[in-house]
């Protein structure tokens, strides 16, 4: 296989790769081996921790915060929905008063750390804790949706929609039967995407005291006066799920594609959330 | 307003607070970032692996957990004076341990921003310089890195201006940025929370406003007609 960074090895490159591959995984599992030894003579992994985690209402607590980390991401991720699609279509409206401050609002509610918005929901509004964090987790990510539907619908060929237009169909008609059925295909990877983040985000309701999963697994840790063990758990069940959820999105995508079933290109890398999850 | 007013010291000790977080984590996380994405672009499989999985874990965590874990782990392994001075000003060992947690986080997305930037320029580039009779590092470096860099700017400036708001995150574990500042505002001026809230918000929006401009110059600068 040829790439831009290096020509097809040959049978010398290929051996020089072989004796590499071995240094460089010898090298890594020294690190690793190093790591887990100090992390062994700080007794961070004494049979007691494994006593106490063994325990069914540690398992419980793991789970009850679980479900409450989903509970918020569910309700986040479906009203993030609605206001997305309420806000794409605002901001590529034909008048003015309509698009500028729909864009107006959809900047804002992006370039404002998510934090700042829970804190300001919840102490300001005084929604209660769960409303508090669905309504800014749905602000932000509702926004961030809104762009990648907006550009999701500018990527269906122009022609769709001139064509459209040109057997007499309205406006709405244009949107509702050519133009969204198109760009679903590229908008539902991008949403399952953004799932990963919402999924994510939920955990900044620490600051407002929200008991999510991560809240549960730092409780545990106090519990059981180990904090590395308790808290991987918490990491391990997150990239479980979220890795599931990328991958699903890959498989939603690559069908798509396959089945040819739009003729919208790709999503502008800029506002594709599976590069940008940049967030929380 | 006057809460505003009455902290202002406060609050731009905050955002300078926010700064050099997003100075200090912006330059590591692009160094971790940079060797990782060259690990999954290499040919040696081990290393592949190693770039894979470190972007798997990172992006599939919530940075919330990433600062728990450095703060826990970092000083377990032995690095418990990572605090220096710069003359001006002191940098707090605990201040360094959640720079190194931003960006072991914010790493696995510059991997995948230059990882993508490397891809999107096409073999047959690289095959045309080699066949004009360039060499390796001459081809790498007149005609793959160039195009490369270019296509980068774009996800790379969307990764920083996402590590610039996720700096406020290091407000739950008590570091004194301009969140933490917010944070303690909106208990003792209740009533002036929605100043407060535009007041920071608004902070926060032009540093994303100065990252996003300069990014925006930098591309029209390099940008070639194709």
């Amino acid at each position: 296989m040829s790439t831009v960074l290096f020509d097809t090895p040959g049978p010398k490159a290929r051996a020089r790769h072989k004796l590499m591959t071995v240094a460089a995984a010898v090298l890594a599992s020294a690190i690793l081996a190093w790591v887990l030894w100090k992390l062994w003579t700080e007794d961070e992994f004494e049979a007691e921790l494994w006593k106490d985690l063994s325990q069914p209402n540690i398992w419980k607590a793991y789970f009850i915060g679980l479900v409450a980390t989903l509970k918020v991401a569910a309700s986040a991720i479906v009203s993030a929905i609605i206001f997305g699609a309420l806000f794409a279509v605002a901001r590529l409206s034909d008048r003015a008063f309509i698009r500028f401050p729909a864009r107006v609002v959809v900047e804002f509610f992006r370039a404002v750390p998510l934090l700042l918005l829970i804190i300001f929901i919840y102490f300001g509004i005084g929604l209660g804790l769960y409303w508090s964090l669905v309504v800014a987790l749905t602000l932000y990510n509702g926004s961030v949706l809104a762009e990648v539907f907006r550009a999701g619908i500018l990527a269906v060929p122009r022609g769709q929609s001139e064509a459209a237009l040109a057997v007499g169909m309205r406006k709405n008609q244009v949107m509702r039967v050519v133009l969204l059925p198109q760009s679903v295909a590229i908008m539902l990877p991008a949403i399952i995407s953004q799932c990963v983040i919402v999924l994510k985000d939920t955990a900044l309701g620490i600051i407002v005291g929200y008991r999510e999963l991560v809240r549960e697994s730092q409780g545990i840790a106090q519990f059981v006066h180990h904090s590395i063990v308790s808290l991987l758990i918490a990491a391990v069940i997150f990239i479980i799920i979220n890795y599931s959820l990328s991958k699903f999105a890959v498989y939603v995508e690559r069908k798509f594609a396959k089945r040819g079933r739009t003729s919208a290109g790709k999503l502008d890398p800029a506002v594709d959330p599976a590069l940008n999850s940049g967030n929380g | 307003m006057e809460a505003l007013i009455e902290n202002y010291d406060e609050i731009v000790e905050g955002f300078y607070t926010t700064l050099w977080l997003l100075l200090f984590s912006a330059i590591f996380a692009t160094a971790i970032g940079t060797v990782m994405a060259s690990f999954r672009v290499s040919p040696i499989a081990s290393l592949k692996l190693i770039g894979t999985s470190y972007v798997n874990v990172f992006r599939n965590t919530p940075l919330v957990l990433v600062l728990a874990l450095a703060i826990e782990v970092i000083p377990t392994l032995g690095f418990n004076s990572l605090g220096f001075s710069l003359g001006f000003r002191n940098f707090s060992t605990f201040f360094v341990v959640a720079a190194l947690g931003l960006s072991f986080y914010t790493a696995a997305f510059v991997c995948e921003a230059i990882r993508s930037g490397v891809n999107s320029v096409s073999a047959g580039q690289a095959e045309a310089a080699r066949s004009v009779g360039m060499s390796f590092t001459q081809s790498l470096r007149l005609v793959v890195l160039p195009q490369a860099f270019r296509s980068v700017i774009p996800p790379l400036a969307s990764t920083y201006i996402a590590l610039a708001k996720n700096t406020s995150v290091v407000a739950i574990f008590g570091v004194a940025d301009a969140a933490y500042v917010m944070r303690t505002l909106a208990n003792d001026y209740a009533s002036d929370l929605w100043f407060i809230f535009f007041g920071i918000a608004l902070g926060y929006v032009l540093i994303v406003a100065v990252i996003a401009t300069t990014a925006g110059l930098l591309e029209k600068r390099l940008a070639v007609a194709r």
